[in-house]
């Protein structure tokens, strides 16, 4: 799911500092616990994913549940939804985008402070789902904003947005400070806020974000 | 409760300008309806509601129906004398008529006080195109508000004396009427993972035939 390509010799996550990975758990037995700030730094936010607290569909009924007692999204630090997109860092995504409701996630989105993360919860947020061949339902939320991990399932059982959110905080983790590596936010060019499409006479315009979704080329047989 | 033909009788008799018809169902439901016109239908909506022995006083359901022009082909058996004197052939005759293209729109009707129903009824435009106006019943029973501005969003029936016509479900910049026959939803089939039917006609005009030599490489999603 993490999909950052890892230049050659580069060692991803926990490797920190000079010493080997092994050496480090040598000395966590003996009670030195060896960290840099960087990994600190990642260790902190993966554990205080704060989710903007806003639900689209059935997904949304199973992403309720992963927060109550059976499922416990708070064991992984991720339990304080937040009613407002200026506090949160997380978008969970769970559930059918409409087109009609596009432009108002989109603008949720642009709304959040960085660092933040997009999880697609379920077939629909994915790609539409069932509703694909529809006229009303957008075709993926990635059509519009970048997303992070993608929870297949219709909808997703609260174990699978658990393991998204572990997914996410593992990326969160392997995040850099600086150098090609860095953290999407930390990158002074890359985009924090995306177009807000308008509604058109037949279809959202544009029908999608050019610089975030190219269709894929399927090959056809003559 | 009155059978629909004691209604309509006293329907034409209470009101001797109007046109009521009865249209009756051929399938097991048999679920028969009275057609009413369009002039009328208030006035008769009223007598419905507060005829003491029907007291109508409950609108469950508007539904629109879209009926485009149809084709229809009559078939007429004649029998043809034979100049020679012979037996007379019987000769098919089958002539063409076009059928005009009209929306309906049907309500369910049910009494809450005497509790019996359905009454179903409907009410037919002139065409598809610019006689679309139908007078609204929403004066009469306050639940065909949201269903008559459903009506209007996916059909397209104008219901005149409507206290809040709007599209309800679409955007309002949109300009289509989506459950129309003849409706053509966005192309925005550029990229289907497994097209088959309809949907594969249409993904097709977005997929390159492959060149003749080169191999297909199918791309992951990111």
């Amino acid at each position: 799911m993490n999909d950052t390509p890892t230049p050659a010799g580069y060692t991803p996550f926990p490797a920190a500092g000079n010493i080997s990975d092994q050496e480090r758990e040598d000395l966590r037995r003996h009670g030195i616990l060896l960290t840099s700030l960087e990994e600190l730094y990642g260790w902190g936010r993966s554990n205080s994913i704060w989710p903007l607290q806003f639900g689209l569909a059935c997904c949304a009924i199973e992403m309720i549940a992963a927060a109550t007692a059976r499922f416990d999204i708070a064991r992984f630090g991720a339990e304080i939804f937040r009613p407002s997109p200026r506090q949160a860092d997380l978008m969970i995504v769970s559930g059918t985008v409409t087109k009609k409701m596009a432009p108002q996630v989109v603008r949720l989105w642009n709304q959040m402070p960085e660092p933040k993360y997009c999880i697609a919860m379920g077939a629909c947020a994915i790609s539409g789902g069932p509703f694909k061949q529809g006229y009303n339902v957008l075709k993926g939320i990635d059509r519009f904003i970048p997303v992070d991990i993608y929870i297949p399932g219709c909808p997703p059982r609260p174990e699978a947005l658990l393991h998204g959110l572990t997914q996410l905080q593992e990326k969160i983790r392997a995040e850099r400070v600086s150098g090609p590596q860095a953290a999407r936010h930390l990158q002074p060019d890359a985009a924090s806020e995306f177009p807000v499409p308008d509604y058109g006479a037949h279809d959202l315009q544009p029908p999608s974000n050019p610089k975030l979704f190219t269709a894929h080329v399927l090959p056809r047989k003559a | 409760m009155e059978t629909l033909e004691q209604i309509r009788d006293r329907l034409l008799a209470r009101f001797p300008a109007a046109k009521v018809e009865l249209v009756t169902n051929p399938g097991t439901a048999a679920e028969h309806s009275l057609l009413l016109d369009a002039v009328f239908a208030p006035e008769v909506a009223r007598f419905l509601r507060d005829d003491p022995a029907l007291r109508l006083d409950y609108c469950s359901n508007v539904s629109g129906v879209d009926w485009p022009e149809k084709e229809i082909i009559d078939t007429v058996k004649k029998s043809v004398p034979d100049p020679a004197g012979g037996p007379a052939k019987v000769v098919e005759e089958k002539t063409k008529r076009i059928q005009p293209g009209y929306l309906e729109a049907v309500y369910h009707l049910y009494s809450m006080t005497l509790k019996h129903g359905p009454v179903v009824l409907r009410l037919r435009t002139g065409n598809r195109t610019d006689q679309v106006t139908l007078p609204s019943l929403t004066p009469v029973w306050r639940a065909a508000d949201f269903q008559e501005r459903e009506v209007f969003d996916l059909y397209g029936i104008i219901f005149s004396g409507h206290p809040d016509l709007r599209r309800i479900l679409m955007w309002d910049e949109f300009k289509d009427h989506p459950m129309r026959k003849d409706y053509v939803s966005p192309d925005d089939f550029e990229w289907e993972p497994t097209p088959h039917g309809d949907v594969h006609e249409r993904a097709k005009a977005h997929y390159p035939a492959p060149p003749p030599a080169a191999t297909p490489t199918p791309e992951a999603k990111p």
